[in-house]
């Protein structure tokens, strides 16, 4: 028995749902406007009185970026097979069923190749309501078969991050995928291959610590967390309350960690100003 | 001897036997219980080890007396010359390279650093590395491939430094850029997890032709008692999630992760470093010869490719029903 007991304070999930609610009208979590939702949506969930970005879809990330809302989808059938058969206090099987269902998607990114401001692009798009976003075995072999996609048909790659890391239900597979992607984008690198990387909120963990701090321009949406180490296990470790605005994008610009901060109703003109540049003029 | 875990209580129950004897005025009897007893040790420990739990291998891993890196280095190489500092920002104490001569041949070293007393403990930061480490071991490395020199990195960490320096000077950049430029070193890179391998302060370091992995040393993504803290809710279910994150040798040699088990001594490598070191060297000296003959493309290529399979094992390709 020891003598002291240490106090165990769960970790609670984060108090403000952040994605946009469905009805006629939503409350922004940060200013408490209330928005006609069809507004919103036209803002890409942007508060239109304080600039609150509400967290988007994988799907509707990609309909705001492609030209005409239209892409092709890449490798839309690979899935996870729980390859360490975990359990927790409940099975990851019946987790990921759960989250297939919720989303409509079978793991937690979307690809997709489809032009951008008339130039053919290779997007990848992470979806955080499936378990956080997480990255497993499915991210990282989409992931990588997008960058060699890029690389065969000479295109750029824009990953756009949400997600809280390493999925833990596939173990050290999932840490592994972290040097398996890095290693594709090492080739796009080497080839003069444009990568960008749009970190959003959140980016945290594995996936901060690989292909999004790997991009040739990192830009970020305003305020999204972004982080490796998670700011519970920072204060846990030296006991003190962290600052506010700690690993929000204003803090890492200023930290030398991002080239810019971007509205998203900005960021499609952004990413094709940005290829302009990186991409031959004949391609474009 | 060092100090014992708290499985490991039938040992010590036995060394009290032959402490309590050794007491005793000095007979033939006396000195024949001794050798009996410790015989019985050896036994008790190999039966103990032989069936290891995760979390015990994980205690195993941890162990203080555990050699570290540095204690690897004076056994294995001569002529060692640690360079410091990342040319950026400081030198970092938890991660160490330098040059040193391996049997017939120069070699770049990297590892971890834990510190085996407390006053190194504190210095090394008991491992925990900042970005200037993995940014001085890339510096480090790139010097070895101007040279044309193979590099074995040593792994042991608990993780990356959490802390507000960290993140304030970029250790996810520092993490990711060296995955990405390890993966085109152009010289040998064999790693050796002999330790702990903490998730991304891990793999910062880790990636290279041949993954060695020590019989007792362990690998995860994250550490059992942060994994039990998300998932279980309770840091104190960190032996269930020892278990269920697969984080031992067998179970990495399992799922394609590593590419070999070098064996220890009954009873870990603590508890005999010089045995520890002389399978090391076998395996290490055996892994270098075959990864040194490989053509530069070729053994870029088959880098790539090993690590590309990792995780093929868990996906399946269906469509929707």
């Amino acid at each position: 028995m020891a003598w002291f007991k240490k106090a165990r304070t769960p970790i609670a999930a984060p108090d403000k749902a952040s994605r946009v609610p469905e009805g006629l009208w939503v409350k922004c979590p940060e200013c408490d406007a209330i928005i006609y939702t069809r507004d919103l949506v036209k803002s890409l969930s942007v508060c239109t009185k304080c600039g609150h970005h509400f967290r988007l879809t994988a799907r509707d990330r990609l309909l705001s970026l492609f030209d005409g809302e239209h892409w092709v989808e890449q490798d839309a059938d690979l899935k996870s097979n729980d390859p360490l058969t975990f359990t927790d206090t409940k099975p990851y099987r019946a987790r990921l069923e759960a989250s297939r269902k919720a989303t409509g998607l079978p793991d937690a990114i979307l690809i997709g190749v489809g032009r951008i401001d008339g130039s053919e692009t290779v997007v990848a798009a992470m979806e955080y309501a499936f378990i956080g976003g997480s990255m497993g075995v499915v991210m990282g072999e989409k992931i990588v078969r997008a960058a060699e996609t890029a690389l065969a048909r000479r295109l750029p790659l824009i990953i756009v991050s949400c997600s809280g890391g390493a999925r833990m239900m596939e173990g050290a597979l999932s840490l592994m995928q972290m040097a398996k992607i890095s290693a594709a984008l090492a080739r796009l690198d080497r080839a003069r291959l444009p990568y960008l990387s749009i970190l959003t909120d959140p980016t945290t963990g594995g996936v901060t610590a690989s292909l999004a701090m790997l991009g040739d321009i990192n830009i970020a949406e305003p305020k999204a967390l972004i982080g490796f180490a998670g700011p519970r296990v920072i204060e846990q470790t030296i006991r003190q309350t962290l600052p506010d605005g700690f690993q929000r994008s204003e803090f890492l610009i200023e930290h030398g960690m991002l080239d810019l901060i971007v509205d998203r109703r900005e960021l499609k003109a952004t990413i094709a100003r940005v290829l302009r540049f990186m991409m031959p003029n004949d391609a474009a | 001897m060092p100090e014992l875990l708290d499985f490991e209580e039938p040992v010590g129950v036995l060394l009290k036997e032959i402490e309590a004897l050794s007491m005793l005025p000095d007979s033939d009897q006396r000195r024949q219980d001794i050798t009996r007893l410790t015989e019985r040790i050896v036994s008790v420990r190999a039966e103990l080890y032989r069936g290891l739990t995760p979390w015990q291998r994980v205690l195993v891993a941890r162990h203080p007396s555990r050699p570290t890196t540095l204690d690897y280095i004076e056994r294995l190489f001569t002529d060692f010359i640690e360079i410091h500092g990342d040319r950026r920002f400081a030198d970092d104490h938890a991660i160490v390279t330098g040059l040193a001569r391996y049997r017939d041949q120069e070699i770049l070293v990297v590892g971890h650093q834990k510190g085996s007393d407390t006053k190194q403990k504190i210095y090394r930061n008991f491992g925990y590395a900042r970005p200037e480490g993995y940014r001085k071991a890339l510096r480090a490395m790139q010097t070895a491939q101007k040279f044309g020199r193979p590099i074995v990195c040593f792994v042991d960490t608990p993780a990356a430094y959490p802390g507000i320096e960290s993140e304030e000077r970029g250790v996810a950049e520092a993490i990711a850029l060296n995955l990405r430029e390890m993966a085109m070193l152009e010289v040998p890179v064999v790693i050796v997890v002999h330790g702990e391998g903490g998730s991304g302060g891990a793999l910062g370091i880790a990636v290279g032709d041949r993954i060695l992995m020590h019989e007792f040393a362990i690998y995860s993504v994250i550490p059992p008692e942060g994994c039990a803290a998300i998932l279980w809710r309770d840091s104190a279910r960190k032996v269930e999630a020892s278990a269920a994150l697969k984080l031992t040798a067998p179970d990495l040699l399992g799922l394609g992760i590593i590419d070999e088990i070098i064996k220890e001594p009954i009873g870990g490598a603590h508890t005999d470093p010089a045995a520890a070191t002389t399978l090391l060297d076998e395996a290490l000296h055996r892994t270098l010869g075959e990864v040194a003959a490989l053509e530069v493309n070729v053994r870029l290529e088959l880098r790539y490719q090993k690590f590309r399979k990792m995780g093929s094992i868990g996906i399946v390709e269906e469509a929707e029903s």
